[in-house]
C-alpha cells in the first residue's frame, strides 16, 4: 500500500496542517459533536435512498439498483485555483470543438501533418456520415465532463474528455442539496459559490443550438428508458429544466422532421438532449438490432431539421487514443500554450511505446481506447502477476486498442470509513456547456475510491462521491 | 404530453387505487369471518375476494383450498399474483418511475418508500404488526398518495390522465364489490334479516367509506335498496359509480383531442344512465345484471381511452 503522506492531501499540508481554504470546514468538524455527523451520515443515507437516487449496476443480478455512497467531508477548492482550470478547461473544450469541425470538413490539422490520417479515419469513433454536415454554431460537445486528477507534484492533469454523453452532473447537484440540507451552518459561515444554477446553464446552451427556423425551440430529453443506469439524472434534469423525457418510440421522422407522439397528436421537436450512443441513435442508420432509436433521425439531423447535442461522431476526439493530441489542437486551432496538463500516454500501436509498455506492466496503467467507466483497465503496481500475465495476452493479440499511462498518485481528501476518517483518492469532473459561449458552474462532481489504496472512482467501480466547494 | 407517459401516469393511478380497494375488500372479508363462529363458514366469507378481483381461476390453480391464510396471502403478498397489493404497489412504483419527469418528487418519494416498506413485509410481519393494520397501512399510503398528488401536483394534463385513472379504477371496483354482495342485498333471497344481514351490508359500506355517509345521507335503518343507490346513483359521495363517471366524463373533455370524440361519448353515455337511473327499476331489472352491463361498458371506456391518447400516431 503507498504512503498516504507522500501523495497530495487537498485539505492538509505535508506538516499536516490545514489548508487555508479547508479552514472553516475543520473547525466546524472539530466543534461538531461526533454523534451529530454521524446521525446525519445516516440521515442522508436514507434521504438518497427516500429520493432514489440509485444507480443500476451493469452485469449484476435483476437491474439491481444501488445507492452511490456519499460522503460529508467536501473537496474544497480555492477560488484563484478554480479561475486557472476554468481557463484550462474552457481552452480545452474550445480546441476539441474546433477539432470535431476541422475532423469533419477540411482536416487542415492532418494537412499539417500534426496528427496522422490513420488515427482519424481508422477509429472506429469516426462517423463518416457527418462529413460534411454543418452544425448550429459549429458546436459538436455542448456537454463535455472533462475529469481532472491532481499529482503528487501538486499539479492538475487532464485523465480524459468525455464528449459523448457524460453522466454524473445530478450526483454533484444532489449532493449539494443534501449538504444544505443536513448541515445548513456549514453555507452559512464562508462564501461557497453556488451550483444550482446548472439546469438553467444547460438549457440555455441547448436552445442557443436550435436550427435556425425554431424561434421557440422544442427540446426534449432522449433517454434509453429506465432500465439505464443513468436513468434517474436524465429524469431530474428534464424536470429540472422543463423539458419532456422521452423515449425512442415516443419520436418518429416524416418529412426529415422530428415529431413526438403526444395526446394532443404529433408534436415537432426542434432540439434533442440525447442520452444515448451514436451506435443506437437511428437502427436505419447505425445499428439495426437498436430498439432504443428513432428511425430516420439521422437523415432529419443531416438536413439541419434537429439538433442534437451531443453531435453524432464526438467520440473520435475523445477516444483515448486521440488524448494524446490535445495539446497539439490547442496550439494549432487556438495558438496558445495549453493550462491543463496531459499524462504522458503510450499508444501501443507504436511499436516501441508496445515494447516499453510489455516491459514496463507493473508500473503501469493500461486501458482500452474505446473503454469507459473504469471497465477492462488494468492497475500495475496493484494488481496480481496473474492478472497481468493475462492482460499482457489481450494487449498482444490487439495492440493498437491499448494505451498506457504512468500511474498516477491521485491527491486524497478525508473520507468517513466506518467512524473514522481516512485519506482517499479522489478525482475532479467539472462540466463544461458550449453553446452560444463556453459555460459551467463552479466545481463539479468529485468522485473518491472508497477502497484504500483504490484508484479507481467510477461508481460501477465502488465509488463514492463527494460535495465539491469553490470557496472564496 | 407524451403519450407514453399518460398512460403511465393513468396506470400508475390506477395501480395504487387498486392496492387500496382489494386492502379494502380483505379488510372487510377479514372482519366478516371473525363475526362467523362456525369454522365451515367461515372460509366461505373468503371466496368474495377472489370473486371481485376476479381472480378465483388463478387461486385454485395454485391453491387447494379457499381459507383465511391462503387468501391474504394470494391477494396481499403474492409476487406471482399480478393483482395481490404487493404487486400493484410494485407496478405503481414502476410506473412512476420511467415519468419521474412529470410527477412532484413527493408523489415519487411516496410510492417509492411505499414499495421498500412492501418489500420487507411477509406473512409473519403481518400477522404480527395486526392484519387489519395491514389493511389501514395500505389505506393510509393511498390516501397519503392521493393528497400529496392533490396538494403538490401542476394542474396540467398530467394530474389530469393520473385523476383519470383513479376514477375509471375505483367505478370498477365499486361495482365489483356490489356486484359479489348482491345477493344479500335482495330483500326476497333471505328473509332472516336481523344481525347478520346488518353487519353484511354495514360492512359493504365500510368497505368504501360509506358508512358515515348514509346515516347522514338517509338518518335512516340500513336497507338494500337505499345502500345500492347511495354506491351507485349518488352524485355527491367520491366512491359513488355516478361521482366516479362523472370525474372521468369531465376529464375527458379537458384532455379530448381530434380522435377521442367516440371515447367522450362513451362516457356521457354511461353517465347519463347513472343520472336519469331509478333504483327501483335498477332492482326490478335485475341488480345483477345491471352491474354486469356497467362493468362491461366501463371496459369498453377503458379500451377507448388507450386507443385514443396513448397509442401512436402519424401526422396527417
Amino acid at each position: 500500500m503507498e504512503d498516504c503522506a507522500r501523495l497530495f492531501n487537498e485539505m492538509y499540508t505535508e506538516e499536516r496542517a490545514v489548508r487555508p481554504h479547508y479552514a472553516a470546514f475543520a473547525e466546524w468538524l472539530e466543534q461538531t459533536p461526533a454523534a451529530r455527523v454521524a446521525q446525519n451520515r445516516h440521515a442522508a443515507e436514507l434521504l438518497f435512498h427516500r429520493v432514489g437516487i440509485t444507480f443500476a449496476v451493469y452485469g449484476e443480478a435483476s437491474g439491481t439498483e444501488r445507492l452511490i455512497p456519499f460522503d460529508i467531508v467536501p473537496h474544497v477548492i480555492p477560488g484563484e485555483g478554480w479561475e486557472h482550470l476554468a481557463r484550462g478547461l474552457r481552452q480545452r473544450v474550445k480546441a476539441l470543438n474546433r477539432f470535431l469541425h476541422d475532423v469533419y470538413h477540411g482536416q487542415d490539422i492532418v494537412r499539417a501533418g500534426k496528427i496522422p490520417l490513420e488515427r482519424i479515419a481508422g477509429n472506429p469513433q469516426f462517423r463518416k456520415e457527418m462529413i460534411g454536415v454543418d452544425v448550429p454554431r459549429g458546436v459538436y460537445a455542448h456537454v463535455a465532463g472533462v475529469d481532472l486528477v491532481r499529482h503528487s507534484d501538486g499539479e492538475h492533469y487532464v485523465l480524459e474528455d468525455n464528449l459523448r454523453t457524460p453522466s454524473g452532473v445530478s450526483y454533484m447537484l444532489e449532493n449539494r442539496k443534501m449538504m444544505m440540507r443536513l448541515f445548513p451552518e456549514l453555507f452559512a459561515n464562508q462564501p461557497i459559490r453556488p451550483v444550482d444554477h446548472y439546469p438553467d446553464l444547460l438549457l440555455e446552451t441547448l436552445r442557443a443550438v436550435a436550427p435556425r427556423h425554431a424561434d421557440n425551440p422544442v427540446i426534449v430529453l432522449l433517454t434509453p428508458g429506465h432500465y439505464n443506469s443513468a436513468y434517474f439524472e436524465h429524469a431530474f434534469l428534464a424536470q429540472q429544466m422543463g423539458i419532456e423525457l422521452v423515449e425512442g418510440q415516443d419520436l418518429f421522422v416524416q418529412n426529415e422532421t422530428v415529431f413526438m407522439r403526444t395526446t394532443q397528436g404529433p408534436q415537432r421537436v426542434d432540439v434533442v438532449y440525447r442520452r444515448i450512443d451514436d451506435d443506437f441513435l437511428d437502427p436505419e442508420a447505425f445499428r439495426p438490432d437498436s430498439m432504443l432509436g428513432v428511425p430516420g433521425l439521422l437523415g432529419a439531423y443531416r438536413a439541419g431539421r434537429v439538433t442534437l447535442a451531443n453531435a453524432i461522431g464526438t467520440g473520435v476526439a475523445d477516444d483515448k487514443s486521440m488524448y494524446p493530441y490535445v495539446p497539439e489542437m490547442i496550439r494549432f486551432y487556438l495558438g496558445e500554450e495549453p493550462l491543463l496538463k496531459n499524462v504522458p500516454t503510450y499508444l501501443l500501436a507504436n511499436p516501441d511505446d508496445l515494447e516499453f509498455v510489455l516491459a514496463n506492466l507493473d508500473t503501469l496503467v493500461v486501458k482500452e481506447t474505446q473503454g469507459s467507466g473504469g471497465y477492462g483497465m488494468l492497475v500495475g503496481p496493484t494488481a496480481s502477476r496473474d492478472e497481468r500475465e493475462r492482460y499482457r495476452q489481450r494487449i498482444l493479440d490487439r495492440p493498437e486498442r491499448f494505451i498506457a499511462q504512468p500511474t498516477l498518485a491521485l491527491s486524497c481528501v478525508p473520507t468517513f470509513c466506518g467512524e473514522a476518517l481516512a485519506d482517499r483518492h479522489v478525482d475532479l469532473r467539472p462540466y463544461v456547456l458550449t453553446g452560444a459561449d463556453v459555460a459551467f458552474v463552479p466545481g463539479g462532481l468529485t468522485r473518491v475510491a472508497i477502497r484504500e489504496g483504490s484508484l479507481v472512482v467510477n461508481s460501477s467501480q465502488g465509488g463514492g462521491v463527494k460535495d465539491t466547494w469553490v470557496v472564496d | 404530453m407524451l403519450s407514453r407517459v399518460a398512460s403511465s401516469l393513468y396506470w400508475m393511478s390506477r395501480y395504487v387505487e387498486r392496492a387500496e380497494n382489494t386492502a379494502r375488500v380483505l379488510d372487510v372479508a377479514w372482519r366478516l369471518s371473525l363475526l362467523v363462529k362456525e369454522p365451515a363458514l367461515q372460509d366461505q366469507e373468503w371466496f368474495a375476494p377472489l370473486n371481485i378481483t376476479g381472480t378465483l381461476f388463478p387461486f385454485s390453480g395454485r391453491h387447494s383450498e379457499v381459507c383465511a391464510r391462503e387468501v391474504l396471502h394470494f391477494m396481499a403478498l403474492d409476487p406471482e399474483n399480478p393483482s395481490s397489493i404487493l404487486s400493484c404497489a410494485r407496478h405503481a412504483r414502476e410506473n412512476a418511475r420511467s415519468v419521474r419527469g412529470s410527477i412532484t418528487s413527493e408523489m415519487w418519494e411516496v410510492l417509492n418508500s411505499t414499495w421498500l416498506e412492501m418489500q420487507q413485509m411477509d406473512e409473519e410481519k403481518m400477522a404480527a404488526r395486526g392484519v387489519s393494520q395491514f389493511f389501514d397501512w395500505v389505506k393510509e399510503r393511498s390516501h397519503l398518495f392521493r393528497g400529496v398528488t392533490f396538494g403538490t401536483m401542476h394542474r396540467d394534463d398530467a394530474y389530469e390522465f393520473a385523476r383519470l385513472g383513479t376514477h375509471i379504477e375505483r367505478a370498477d371496483s365499486t361495482a365489483r364489490i356490489l356486484d359479489v354482495k348482491y345477493h344479500i342485498l335482495l330483500p326476497s333471497v333471505k328473509d332472516v334479516g336481523g344481525a347478520v344481514d346488518y353487519y353484511q351490508w354495514s360492512a359493504v359500506l365500510r368497505s368504501v367509506s360509506a358508512f358515515e355517509a348514509y346515516r347522514k345521507v338517509y338518518r335512516d335503518v340500513i336497507t338494500p335498496l337505499k345502500l345500492a343507490e347511495l354506491l351507485i346513483l349518488r352524485d355527491d359521495l367520491p366512491r359513488s359509480l355516478r361521482f366516479c363517471i362523472r370525474q372521468v366524463s369531465d376529464t375527458l373533455g379537458r384532455v379530448q383531442n381530434a380522435q377521442s370524440t367516440e371515447t367522450l361519448h362513451q362516457a356521457a353515455q354511461i353517465l347519463s344512465g347513472l343520472q336519469y337511473g331509478r333504483i327501483s327499476e335498477i332492482f326490478a331489472a335485475g341488480l345483477h345484471e345491471y352491474l354486469t352491463e356497467f362493468l362491461v361498458s366501463t371496459q369498453d371506456l377503458g379500451r377507448m381511452i388507450q386507443a385514443s391518447f396513448f397509442s401512436s400516431s402519424k401526422v396527417e
